[in-house]
Protein backbone atom coordinates (compact mmCIF):
# COMPACT_ATOMS: atom_id res chain seq x y z
CA UNK A 1 0.00 0.00 0.00
CA UNK A 2 1.36 3.49 -1.37
CA UNK A 3 0.11 6.35 0.18
CA UNK A 4 1.18 9.56 -1.06
CA UNK A 5 0.39 12.94 0.62
CA UNK A 6 0.98 16.36 -1.07
CA UNK A 7 1.38 19.21 1.39
CA UNK A 8 2.47 22.85 0.86
CA UNK A 9 4.12 25.12 2.90
CA UNK A 10 2.44 28.29 3.82
CA UNK A 11 3.25 31.73 5.40
CA UNK A 12 2.69 30.68 9.49
CA UNK A 13 -1.24 32.78 10.19
CA UNK A 14 0.51 34.82 12.95
CA UNK A 15 3.07 36.08 9.90
CA UNK A 16 2.16 40.22 9.09
CA UNK A 17 2.28 40.12 5.24
CA UNK A 18 4.39 42.63 4.05
CA UNK A 19 3.04 43.69 -0.27
CA UNK A 20 6.53 43.18 -2.16
CA UNK A 21 8.02 45.81 -4.53
CA UNK A 22 5.91 43.80 -7.54
CA UNK A 23 2.80 45.15 -6.03
CA UNK A 24 1.53 41.72 -6.76
CA UNK A 25 3.09 39.14 -4.26
CA UNK A 26 4.60 39.02 -0.56
CA UNK A 27 7.69 40.28 0.87
CA UNK A 28 9.18 36.84 2.03
CA UNK A 29 11.81 38.03 3.60
CA UNK A 30 10.58 37.83 7.50
CA UNK A 31 7.82 35.06 6.86
CA UNK A 32 7.83 32.13 9.09
CA UNK A 33 7.09 29.14 7.00
CA UNK A 34 4.48 26.23 8.37
CA UNK A 35 2.79 23.49 7.11
CA UNK A 36 -0.81 24.31 5.68
CA UNK A 37 -2.73 23.42 8.84
CA UNK A 38 -5.47 21.37 6.72
CA UNK A 39 -2.04 19.13 5.83
CA UNK A 40 -1.44 17.94 9.01
CA UNK A 41 -4.68 15.77 9.15
CA UNK A 42 -3.86 14.28 6.22
CA UNK A 43 0.21 13.17 7.14
CA UNK A 44 -1.77 12.07 10.37
CA UNK A 45 -4.01 10.04 8.80
CA UNK A 46 -1.67 8.65 6.44
CA UNK A 47 0.76 7.80 9.36
CA UNK A 48 -2.08 6.27 11.12
CA UNK A 49 -3.09 3.87 8.13
CA UNK A 50 1.08 3.11 7.72
CA UNK A 51 0.73 2.04 11.19
CA UNK A 52 -2.76 -0.26 10.75
CA UNK A 53 -1.24 -1.80 7.58
CA UNK A 54 1.97 -3.61 7.28
CA UNK A 55 4.20 -2.93 4.61
CA UNK A 56 2.15 0.24 3.87
CA UNK A 57 4.68 3.00 3.23
CA UNK A 58 3.99 7.16 3.07
CA UNK A 59 5.14 9.45 0.02
CA UNK A 60 5.01 12.99 1.06
CA UNK A 61 5.09 15.48 -1.85
CA UNK A 62 5.46 19.50 -2.16
CA UNK A 63 5.64 21.71 -4.73
CA UNK A 64 7.77 24.96 -4.19
CA UNK A 65 10.99 26.52 -4.27
CA UNK A 66 13.48 23.98 -3.52
CA UNK A 67 15.22 26.70 -0.98
CA UNK A 68 12.53 26.35 1.73
CA UNK A 69 9.85 24.10 0.72
CA UNK A 70 12.51 21.02 1.50
CA UNK A 71 11.69 22.38 5.28
CA UNK A 72 7.97 20.57 5.32
CA UNK A 73 8.49 17.51 3.94
CA UNK A 74 11.16 17.18 7.25
CA UNK A 75 7.90 18.18 9.39
CA UNK A 76 6.00 15.47 7.70
CA UNK A 77 8.72 13.47 7.90
CA UNK A 78 9.22 14.09 11.87
CA UNK A 79 5.75 12.96 12.34
CA UNK A 80 5.87 9.48 10.46
CA UNK A 81 6.39 9.53 7.15
CA UNK A 82 8.59 7.53 5.18
CA UNK A 83 9.60 9.16 1.82
CA UNK A 84 9.87 12.92 0.30
CA UNK A 85 9.53 14.25 -2.95
CA UNK A 86 10.38 17.65 -3.46
CA UNK A 87 9.50 19.53 -6.85
CA UNK A 88 10.75 22.93 -7.33
CA UNK A 89 9.01 25.32 -8.52
CA UNK A 90 8.84 29.33 -8.96
CA UNK A 91 7.03 31.04 -6.49
CA UNK A 92 3.21 31.46 -6.61
CA UNK A 93 2.84 29.26 -9.10
CA UNK A 94 -1.60 28.52 -9.77
CA UNK A 95 -3.21 25.16 -8.69
CA UNK A 96 -3.68 23.65 -11.96
CA UNK A 97 0.55 23.63 -12.35
CA UNK A 98 1.00 22.54 -8.88
CA UNK A 99 -1.66 19.80 -9.32
CA UNK A 100 0.12 18.85 -13.04
CA UNK A 101 3.34 18.40 -11.21
CA UNK A 102 1.69 16.22 -8.23
CA UNK A 103 0.04 13.95 -10.70
CA UNK A 104 3.13 13.38 -12.84
CA UNK A 105 5.55 12.99 -9.69
CA UNK A 106 2.53 10.31 -8.56
CA UNK A 107 2.74 8.61 -12.13
CA UNK A 108 6.26 8.29 -12.11
CA UNK A 109 6.73 7.39 -8.41
CA UNK A 110 4.62 4.07 -9.39
CA UNK A 111 0.48 5.75 -8.53
CA UNK A 112 -1.19 5.39 -5.49
CA UNK A 113 -2.90 3.17 -3.44
CA UNK A 114 -4.56 6.43 -1.61
CA UNK A 115 -4.12 10.16 -2.10
CA UNK A 116 -4.24 12.48 0.73
CA UNK A 117 -4.07 16.27 1.17
CA UNK A 118 -5.75 19.05 3.33
CA UNK A 119 -8.60 20.48 2.27
CA UNK A 120 -7.52 23.64 1.39
CA UNK A 121 -4.25 25.90 1.63
CA UNK A 122 -4.62 29.03 3.70
CA UNK A 123 -2.29 31.27 1.51
CA UNK A 124 -4.05 31.25 -2.11
CA UNK A 125 -7.28 29.61 -0.37
CA UNK A 126 -8.09 28.11 -3.56
CA UNK A 127 -9.62 24.91 -2.49
CA UNK A 128 -8.51 23.77 -5.99
CA UNK A 129 -5.39 20.80 -6.14
CA UNK A 130 -6.87 17.46 -4.64
CA UNK A 131 -9.88 17.84 -6.89
CA UNK A 132 -7.66 18.29 -9.61
CA UNK A 133 -5.02 15.82 -9.15
CA UNK A 134 -7.77 13.53 -8.83
CA UNK A 135 -9.26 14.64 -12.49
CA UNK A 136 -5.54 14.70 -14.21
CA UNK A 137 -5.20 11.09 -12.45
CA UNK A 138 -8.79 9.97 -13.59
CA UNK A 139 -9.87 8.83 -10.11
CA UNK A 140 -12.29 9.78 -7.55
CA UNK A 141 -11.92 12.11 -5.14
CA UNK A 142 -13.68 13.74 -1.69
CA UNK A 143 -12.95 16.86 0.02
CA UNK A 144 -13.72 18.59 3.35
CA UNK A 145 -13.17 15.22 4.98
CA UNK A 146 -13.58 14.43 8.47
CA UNK A 147 -13.84 10.50 8.72
CA UNK A 148 -12.77 7.46 6.22
CA UNK A 149 -12.67 4.09 6.31
CA UNK A 150 -10.00 2.24 4.20
CA UNK A 151 -10.46 -1.20 3.33
CA UNK A 152 -8.40 -2.98 0.01
CA UNK A 153 -11.23 -2.03 -2.30
CA UNK A 154 -12.53 0.68 -1.37
CA UNK A 155 -12.67 4.08 0.68
CA UNK A 156 -15.62 5.22 2.55
CA UNK A 157 -15.20 9.43 3.22
CA UNK A 158 -17.94 11.55 5.17
CA UNK A 159 -17.40 15.15 3.86
CA UNK A 160 -18.52 17.91 5.91
CA UNK A 161 -21.05 19.62 3.98
CA UNK A 162 -23.73 22.95 5.30
CA UNK A 163 -25.34 22.83 7.88
CA UNK A 164 -24.17 19.95 9.82
CA UNK A 165 -24.80 17.92 6.87
CA UNK A 166 -22.57 15.34 5.74
CA UNK A 167 -22.29 13.59 2.26
CA UNK A 168 -21.32 9.81 2.67
CA UNK A 169 -19.77 8.53 -0.29
CA UNK A 170 -18.10 5.22 -1.24
CA UNK A 171 -15.40 5.33 -3.70
CA UNK A 172 -13.19 2.58 -5.37
CA UNK A 173 -9.58 2.77 -4.83
CA UNK A 174 -7.51 4.17 -5.38
CA UNK A 175 -9.01 7.92 -4.55
CA UNK A 176 -8.18 10.88 -3.33
CA UNK A 177 -9.03 12.68 -0.29
CA UNK A 178 -9.25 16.22 1.05
CA UNK A 179 -8.65 16.57 5.05
CA UNK A 180 -10.73 18.60 6.89
CA UNK A 181 -10.23 19.40 10.58
CA UNK A 182 -11.73 16.64 12.51
CA UNK A 183 -10.45 13.88 10.46
CA UNK A 184 -7.86 13.06 13.63
CA UNK A 185 -5.89 14.97 16.23
CA UNK A 186 -1.99 15.57 14.30
CA UNK A 187 0.97 14.11 16.37
CA UNK A 188 3.72 15.95 17.47
CA UNK A 189 7.11 14.68 15.82
CA UNK A 190 8.99 13.01 18.04
CA UNK A 191 12.81 13.38 18.73
CA UNK A 192 14.16 10.24 17.30
CA UNK A 193 11.39 11.61 14.59
CA UNK A 194 12.80 14.57 14.11
CA UNK A 195 16.93 13.25 13.86
CA UNK A 196 15.47 11.08 11.27
CA UNK A 197 14.24 14.16 9.17
CA UNK A 198 17.11 15.88 9.16
CA UNK A 199 18.76 13.55 7.96
CA UNK A 200 16.41 11.91 5.15
CA UNK A 201 17.82 12.30 1.52
CA UNK A 202 14.43 14.12 -0.56
CA UNK A 203 14.02 13.18 -3.75
CA UNK A 204 14.22 16.48 -6.06
CA UNK A 205 12.36 17.12 -9.34
CA UNK A 206 10.95 19.77 -11.36
CA UNK A 207 8.73 21.54 -13.15
CA UNK A 208 10.35 21.01 -16.06
CA UNK A 209 11.54 17.52 -15.60
CA UNK A 210 7.71 16.47 -15.35
CA UNK A 211 6.95 18.15 -18.52
CA UNK A 212 4.51 20.89 -16.95
CA UNK A 213 5.05 24.58 -17.86
CA UNK A 214 5.02 27.06 -14.88
CA UNK A 215 2.22 29.74 -16.89
CA UNK A 216 -1.02 29.24 -15.55
CA UNK A 217 -4.32 30.23 -16.78
CA UNK A 218 -4.88 32.70 -13.97
CA UNK A 219 -2.93 35.79 -12.69
CA UNK A 220 -2.59 37.61 -9.54
CA UNK A 221 -2.52 41.37 -10.95
CA UNK A 222 -2.04 43.28 -7.59
CA UNK A 223 -1.63 42.39 -3.43
CA UNK A 224 -3.31 45.21 -1.52
CA UNK A 225 -3.55 44.81 2.25
CA UNK A 226 -6.99 45.47 3.65
CA UNK A 227 -7.95 49.24 4.51
CA UNK A 228 -7.34 50.60 8.11
CA UNK A 229 -10.88 50.02 9.31
CA UNK A 230 -12.35 53.41 11.47
CA UNK A 231 -12.04 52.04 15.82
CA UNK A 232 -15.00 50.64 16.79
CA UNK A 233 -17.54 53.05 18.61
CA UNK A 234 -17.49 51.87 22.30
CA UNK A 235 -21.22 52.47 23.44
CA UNK A 236 -21.44 54.03 26.68
CA UNK A 237 -23.47 53.79 30.13
CA UNK A 238 -24.74 50.59 31.96
CA UNK A 239 -26.16 47.88 30.34
CA UNK A 240 -29.24 49.02 29.18
CA UNK A 241 -28.28 52.06 27.84
CA UNK A 242 -25.27 50.18 25.45
CA UNK A 243 -28.08 47.66 24.52
CA UNK A 244 -30.57 50.27 23.61
CA UNK A 245 -28.07 52.51 22.01
CA UNK A 246 -26.48 49.28 19.86
CA UNK A 247 -29.88 48.04 18.49
CA UNK A 248 -30.70 51.90 17.47
CA UNK A 249 -27.24 52.49 15.46
CA UNK A 250 -27.65 49.08 14.26
CA UNK A 251 -31.36 49.87 12.74
CA UNK A 252 -30.80 53.89 11.86
CA UNK A 253 -26.78 54.16 11.40
CA UNK A 254 -25.96 50.39 9.73
CA UNK A 255 -29.03 49.56 8.62
CA UNK A 256 -28.16 46.21 8.82
CA UNK A 257 -31.53 44.83 11.10
CA UNK B 1 -19.60 38.87 -26.90
CA UNK B 2 -18.98 36.87 -23.67
CA UNK B 3 -21.44 34.15 -22.76
CA UNK B 4 -21.76 33.39 -19.74
CA UNK B 5 -23.37 30.14 -17.87
CA UNK B 6 -24.55 30.67 -14.21
CA UNK B 7 -24.60 27.46 -12.11
CA UNK B 8 -27.83 27.90 -10.20
CA UNK B 9 -28.10 25.94 -7.08
CA UNK B 10 -31.68 24.99 -5.32
CA UNK B 11 -32.85 22.48 -3.24
CA UNK B 12 -36.01 20.79 -4.69
CA UNK B 13 -36.60 23.64 -6.65
CA UNK B 14 -36.01 26.52 -4.25
CA UNK B 15 -33.48 28.78 -5.30
CA UNK B 16 -30.75 29.45 -3.22
CA UNK B 17 -29.93 33.72 -3.08
CA UNK B 18 -26.44 33.69 -4.25
CA UNK B 19 -28.24 32.38 -8.09
CA UNK B 20 -29.54 35.70 -8.05
CA UNK B 21 -26.97 37.80 -7.23
CA UNK B 22 -24.55 35.76 -9.90
CA UNK B 23 -27.54 36.36 -12.56
CA UNK B 24 -27.19 40.04 -11.67
CA UNK B 25 -23.77 40.50 -12.24
CA UNK B 26 -23.70 38.36 -15.21
CA UNK B 27 -26.64 40.21 -16.81
CA UNK B 28 -25.47 43.59 -15.86
CA UNK B 29 -21.76 43.08 -17.86
CA UNK B 30 -24.54 42.64 -21.17
CA UNK B 31 -23.62 39.53 -21.86
CA UNK B 32 -26.00 36.85 -22.69
CA UNK B 33 -26.78 34.49 -19.69
CA UNK B 34 -27.83 30.99 -19.56
CA UNK B 35 -28.37 29.01 -16.22
CA UNK B 36 -28.28 25.38 -15.33
CA UNK B 37 -29.40 23.29 -12.72
CA UNK B 38 -29.45 19.86 -11.77
CA UNK B 39 -31.71 17.32 -9.99
CA UNK B 40 -35.25 17.31 -8.70
CA UNK B 41 -37.18 20.58 -9.25
CA UNK B 42 -34.71 22.09 -11.48
CA UNK B 43 -37.08 22.20 -14.52
CA UNK B 44 -39.11 24.42 -12.55
CA UNK B 45 -37.07 27.21 -12.26
CA UNK B 46 -36.73 29.03 -15.23
CA UNK B 47 -39.60 31.65 -14.23
CA UNK B 48 -38.01 32.43 -11.33
CA UNK B 49 -34.48 32.91 -12.70
CA UNK B 50 -36.07 35.16 -15.96
CA UNK B 51 -36.67 37.61 -13.87
CA UNK B 52 -33.20 38.07 -12.86
CA UNK B 53 -31.71 38.08 -16.67
CA UNK B 54 -31.32 34.39 -17.00
CA UNK B 55 -32.20 34.04 -21.16
CA UNK B 56 -32.67 30.14 -21.03
CA UNK B 57 -32.46 27.29 -18.05
CA UNK B 58 -30.89 24.14 -18.81
CA UNK B 59 -31.98 22.07 -16.76
CA UNK B 60 -30.91 18.14 -15.83
CA UNK B 61 -34.16 16.50 -14.06
CA UNK B 62 -32.41 12.63 -14.05
CA UNK B 63 -33.24 11.50 -10.25
CA UNK B 64 -28.89 10.42 -10.49
CA UNK B 65 -28.83 14.02 -9.78
CA UNK B 66 -30.82 14.18 -6.66
CA UNK B 67 -26.97 14.32 -4.80
CA UNK B 68 -23.93 15.77 -5.27
CA UNK B 69 -21.41 13.02 -7.16
CA UNK B 70 -18.31 15.10 -7.71
CA UNK B 71 -17.22 12.52 -10.99
CA UNK B 72 -21.25 12.72 -12.64
CA UNK B 73 -21.37 16.46 -11.98
CA UNK B 74 -17.94 17.36 -13.48
CA UNK B 75 -19.01 15.39 -16.33
CA UNK B 76 -22.10 16.98 -16.81
CA UNK B 77 -20.87 20.78 -16.42
CA UNK B 78 -18.17 19.74 -18.78
CA UNK B 79 -20.56 18.95 -21.70
CA UNK B 80 -23.40 22.12 -20.54
CA UNK B 81 -20.10 24.54 -20.67
CA UNK B 82 -18.54 22.62 -24.39
CA UNK B 83 -22.81 22.76 -25.91
CA UNK B 84 -23.08 26.34 -24.41
CA UNK B 85 -20.25 27.89 -25.69
CA UNK B 86 -19.76 29.73 -22.62
CA UNK B 87 -16.74 31.62 -22.20
CA UNK B 88 -17.26 32.54 -18.48
CA UNK B 89 -19.02 30.13 -16.04
CA UNK B 90 -20.49 31.92 -12.57
CA UNK B 91 -20.81 29.50 -9.53
CA UNK B 92 -21.29 29.81 -5.81
CA UNK B 93 -18.28 29.15 -3.75
CA UNK B 94 -20.57 26.67 -1.95
CA UNK B 95 -19.22 23.27 -0.38
CA UNK B 96 -20.69 21.77 -3.57
CA UNK B 97 -19.31 24.51 -5.80
CA UNK B 98 -15.78 24.56 -4.71
CA UNK B 99 -15.48 20.80 -4.57
CA UNK B 100 -16.87 20.50 -8.36
CA UNK B 101 -15.51 23.68 -10.35
CA UNK B 102 -12.05 22.88 -9.59
CA UNK B 103 -12.26 19.55 -11.44
CA UNK B 104 -14.69 20.76 -13.97
CA UNK B 105 -11.60 23.47 -14.59
CA UNK B 106 -8.80 20.26 -15.07
CA UNK B 107 -11.10 18.77 -17.55
CA UNK B 108 -11.46 21.92 -19.94
CA UNK B 109 -8.00 23.28 -19.22
CA UNK B 110 -10.30 26.46 -17.85
CA UNK B 111 -9.21 28.89 -15.27
CA UNK B 112 -10.67 29.47 -12.69
CA UNK B 113 -10.21 31.33 -9.40
CA UNK B 114 -12.15 30.38 -6.28
CA UNK B 115 -13.63 32.51 -2.82
CA UNK B 116 -14.05 35.74 -5.22
CA UNK B 117 -15.56 38.85 -2.94
CA UNK B 118 -16.26 41.22 -5.71
CA UNK B 119 -16.52 40.71 -9.83
CA UNK B 120 -16.13 43.29 -12.46
CA UNK B 121 -17.00 41.86 -16.42
CA UNK B 122 -16.34 44.06 -19.22
CA UNK B 123 -17.20 42.13 -22.44
CA UNK B 124 -14.88 39.02 -22.29
CA UNK B 125 -12.63 40.12 -19.21
CA UNK B 126 -12.70 39.68 -16.31
CA UNK B 127 -11.56 40.96 -12.84
CA UNK B 128 -11.85 39.57 -9.22
CA UNK B 129 -11.01 40.60 -5.59
CA UNK B 130 -10.61 37.84 -3.45
CA UNK B 131 -9.10 37.42 0.30
CA UNK B 132 -5.31 35.30 0.59
CA UNK B 133 -3.26 34.46 3.72
CA UNK B 134 -6.06 34.12 5.96
CA UNK B 135 -7.94 37.46 4.95
CA UNK B 136 -4.86 39.44 5.86
CA UNK B 137 -4.39 40.79 2.00
CA UNK B 138 -6.58 40.69 -1.35
CA UNK B 139 -5.52 39.86 -4.45
CA UNK B 140 -6.69 41.02 -7.23
CA UNK B 141 -6.82 38.66 -9.90
CA UNK B 142 -7.14 37.90 -14.03
CA UNK B 143 -7.54 35.28 -16.32
CA UNK B 144 -5.20 34.89 -19.74
CA UNK B 145 -7.70 35.90 -22.32
CA UNK B 146 -8.24 32.74 -24.20
CA UNK B 147 -9.13 30.54 -21.06
CA UNK B 148 -12.58 29.53 -20.28
CA UNK B 149 -12.90 31.93 -17.49
CA UNK B 150 -14.54 30.25 -14.36
CA UNK B 151 -15.27 32.53 -10.90
CA UNK B 152 -16.76 30.93 -7.65
CA UNK B 153 -18.13 33.72 -5.40
CA UNK B 154 -19.13 34.16 -1.95
CA UNK B 155 -22.47 34.23 -1.32
CA UNK B 156 -23.91 37.97 0.11
CA UNK B 157 -21.16 39.86 -1.45
CA UNK B 158 -23.07 41.21 -4.96
CA UNK B 159 -26.63 43.35 -4.81
CA UNK B 160 -29.81 41.76 -6.50
CA UNK B 161 -31.34 43.71 -9.41
CA UNK B 162 -34.30 42.13 -11.47
CA UNK B 163 -33.86 42.40 -15.35
CA UNK B 164 -35.67 41.21 -18.14
CA UNK B 165 -35.11 37.59 -19.42
CA UNK B 166 -37.13 34.42 -20.82
CA UNK B 167 -38.77 31.57 -18.99
CA UNK B 168 -37.13 29.30 -21.91
CA UNK B 169 -36.68 25.58 -20.63
CA UNK B 170 -34.54 23.26 -22.18
CA UNK B 171 -33.93 19.62 -20.76
CA UNK B 172 -30.46 18.56 -21.37
CA UNK B 173 -28.91 15.28 -21.72
CA UNK B 174 -25.07 14.64 -20.40
CA UNK B 175 -23.11 12.02 -22.00
CA UNK B 176 -23.03 9.06 -19.48
CA UNK B 177 -20.14 8.41 -17.56
CA UNK B 178 -18.82 5.57 -15.65
CA UNK B 179 -18.56 6.13 -12.34
CA UNK B 180 -16.29 5.04 -9.10
CA UNK B 181 -18.08 6.78 -6.60
CA UNK B 182 -21.43 5.89 -4.57
CA UNK B 183 -22.97 8.54 -2.96
CA UNK B 184 -24.66 6.09 -0.31
CA UNK B 185 -26.35 9.11 1.93
CA UNK B 186 -26.52 12.49 3.15
CA UNK B 187 -27.07 12.58 6.85
CA UNK B 188 -28.81 15.64 7.74
CA UNK B 189 -27.69 18.29 9.87
CA UNK B 190 -29.52 19.55 13.28
CA UNK B 191 -29.95 22.61 12.90
CA UNK B 192 -32.90 24.23 10.29
CA UNK B 193 -31.17 27.69 10.25
CA UNK B 194 -28.91 28.82 7.08
CA UNK B 195 -26.01 27.31 7.05
CA UNK B 196 -23.08 30.03 8.29
CA UNK B 197 -21.55 30.79 5.15
CA UNK B 198 -24.89 31.66 3.82
CA UNK B 199 -26.33 33.59 6.97
CA UNK B 200 -27.03 37.06 6.93
CA UNK B 201 -27.05 37.67 10.62
CA UNK B 202 -24.46 35.39 12.33
CA UNK B 203 -24.19 35.83 16.58
CA UNK B 204 -21.23 33.60 17.64
CA UNK B 205 -19.73 32.99 21.36
CA UNK B 206 -16.46 32.02 23.11
CA UNK B 207 -14.72 31.29 25.56
CA UNK B 208 -15.73 34.62 27.55
CA UNK B 209 -18.81 32.33 28.19
CA UNK B 210 -17.01 30.58 30.89
CA UNK B 211 -19.39 27.18 30.47
CA UNK B 212 -20.80 25.28 27.59
CA UNK B 213 -24.52 25.81 28.99
CA UNK B 214 -24.43 29.57 29.07
CA UNK B 215 -24.02 29.25 24.80
CA UNK B 216 -27.74 29.10 25.25
CA UNK B 217 -27.33 33.49 25.52
CA UNK B 218 -26.04 32.86 21.97
CA UNK B 219 -28.98 31.08 20.28
CA UNK B 220 -31.86 32.74 22.59
CA UNK B 221 -30.21 36.21 20.91
CA UNK B 222 -29.70 34.30 17.46
CA UNK B 223 -33.12 33.07 17.71
CA UNK B 224 -34.57 36.40 18.64
CA UNK B 225 -32.67 37.96 15.11
CA UNK B 226 -33.38 35.10 13.00
CA UNK B 227 -29.58 34.33 12.84
CA UNK B 228 -27.56 31.24 12.57
CA UNK B 229 -25.22 30.28 15.63
CA UNK B 230 -21.21 30.02 15.21
CA UNK B 231 -18.66 30.02 17.55
CA UNK B 232 -14.95 29.97 18.25
CA UNK B 233 -12.33 27.36 17.61
CA UNK B 234 -12.08 27.30 21.84
CA UNK B 235 -15.30 25.84 22.17
CA UNK B 236 -15.18 23.87 19.72
CA UNK B 237 -12.07 22.24 21.29
CA UNK B 238 -13.44 22.42 24.19
CA UNK B 239 -16.51 19.90 23.30
CA UNK B 240 -19.28 22.70 23.54
CA UNK B 241 -20.53 22.82 20.11
CA UNK B 242 -20.32 21.12 16.61
CA UNK B 243 -16.96 21.67 14.37
CA UNK B 244 -19.99 22.64 11.82
CA UNK B 245 -20.21 26.09 14.07
CA UNK B 246 -16.54 27.22 13.77
CA UNK B 247 -15.62 30.27 12.44
CA UNK B 248 -12.55 31.00 11.55
CA UNK B 249 -9.61 29.20 10.12
CA UNK B 250 -9.61 25.75 10.11
CA UNK B 251 -13.74 26.26 10.46
CA UNK B 252 -15.65 28.24 8.11
CA UNK B 253 -15.29 31.72 6.48
CA UNK B 254 -18.53 33.76 7.13
CA UNK B 255 -19.18 37.48 5.33
CA UNK B 256 -22.97 38.12 6.96
CA UNK B 257 -24.33 41.80 6.81
CA UNK B 258 -23.86 41.36 11.13
CA UNK B 259 -21.45 39.39 12.60
CA UNK B 260 -21.79 39.37 16.59
CA UNK B 261 -19.06 38.57 18.83
CA UNK B 262 -19.77 37.30 22.18
CA UNK B 263 -16.79 36.61 24.89
CA UNK B 264 -14.25 36.04 21.74
CA UNK B 265 -11.42 38.04 22.38
CA UNK B 266 -10.56 38.00 18.31
CA UNK B 267 -7.42 35.30 17.99
CA UNK B 268 -6.00 36.29 14.40
CA UNK B 269 -7.45 32.53 13.42
CA UNK B 270 -10.66 33.77 14.23
CA UNK B 271 -10.65 37.47 12.67
CA UNK B 272 -9.43 35.11 9.63
CA UNK B 273 -12.95 34.05 9.16
CA UNK B 274 -15.25 36.71 9.88
CA UNK B 275 -13.50 40.05 8.98
CA UNK B 276 -15.44 40.10 5.59
CA UNK B 277 -18.46 40.54 7.67
CA UNK B 278 -20.39 44.11 6.96
CA UNK B 279 -20.85 45.09 10.28
CA UNK B 280 -19.20 43.40 13.37
CA UNK B 281 -20.42 43.92 17.12
CA UNK B 282 -18.09 42.55 19.73
CA UNK B 283 -19.37 42.25 23.19
CA UNK B 284 -16.40 41.68 25.39
CA UNK B 285 -15.59 42.68 29.13
CA UNK B 286 -11.80 43.10 28.26
CA UNK B 287 -11.33 46.30 26.24
CA UNK B 288 -7.96 45.20 25.06
CA UNK B 289 -9.28 41.81 23.21
CA UNK B 290 -8.32 42.20 19.70
CA UNK B 291 -12.03 41.72 18.38
CA UNK B 292 -12.46 45.27 18.83
CA UNK B 293 -9.87 46.82 16.53
CA UNK B 294 -12.46 44.67 13.72
CA UNK B 295 -15.52 46.02 15.62
CA UNK B 296 -17.76 48.47 13.89
CA UNK B 297 -19.62 48.94 17.82
CA UNK B 298 -18.23 47.61 20.21
CA UNK B 299 -19.39 46.89 23.83
CA UNK B 300 -17.03 46.46 27.06
CA UNK B 301 -19.18 44.61 29.14
CA UNK B 302 -20.03 41.49 31.17
CA UNK B 303 -21.77 39.54 28.36
CA UNK B 304 -24.33 37.90 31.07
CA UNK B 305 -25.60 40.94 31.83
CA UNK B 306 -25.80 42.79 28.62
CA UNK B 307 -26.90 40.30 26.20
CA UNK B 308 -30.72 38.63 28.25
CA UNK B 309 -31.00 43.29 28.05
CA UNK B 310 -30.11 43.26 24.38
CA UNK B 311 -32.66 40.33 23.45
CA UNK B 312 -35.57 42.54 25.44
CA UNK B 313 -33.97 45.87 22.81
CA UNK B 314 -34.36 43.90 20.17
CA UNK B 315 -37.24 42.25 20.57
CA UNK B 316 -39.11 45.72 21.20
CA UNK B 317 -37.60 46.53 17.92
CA UNK B 318 -38.30 43.62 15.24
CA UNK B 319 -41.99 42.35 16.93
CA UNK B 320 -44.50 44.77 16.21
Amino acid sequence: MKIFVCIKQVPDTETKIKVAADGASIDSTSVKWVMNPYDEYAVEEAVKLREANAGAQVFVMTVGPKKRAGEVLRTAIAMGADEGVLIDSPENIEPFVTAQALAAAIKTEGGASLILTGKLAIDDNASSVGQMVAELLGIPHSTVVSKIQYTAEHITAERDIEGGAKEISQMTNPALIGANKGLNMPRYASLPGIMKAKKKVLKELDLAGLGVAAAGKTKVLSLELPADKPPAKLLQGDSSAQSAELVKLLRDEAKVL
Amino acid sequence: MAKILVFVEHSNGKIKRSAFELLTAAKKSGATVTSVAVGAGSDTLSAELSKYGSSECLFVKSADFNLYNPELFTGALADVIKKTGANIVLASASGLGKDLFPRVAARLGAGIISDATELSINGEDVVVKKPVYSGKAFAKMGFEPSAIKIVLMRANQLPIAEAAGSTQSTEFSPSQVGLKTLIKEVVKGTSEKLDLTEANIIVSGGRGLKDAANFKLVTDLADVLGATAGASRAIVDAGWVSHGMQVGQTGKTVAPSLYIAIGISGAIQHLAGMSGSKVIVAINNDPNAPIFQKATYGIVGDAFEVVPKLIEEFKKVLHH
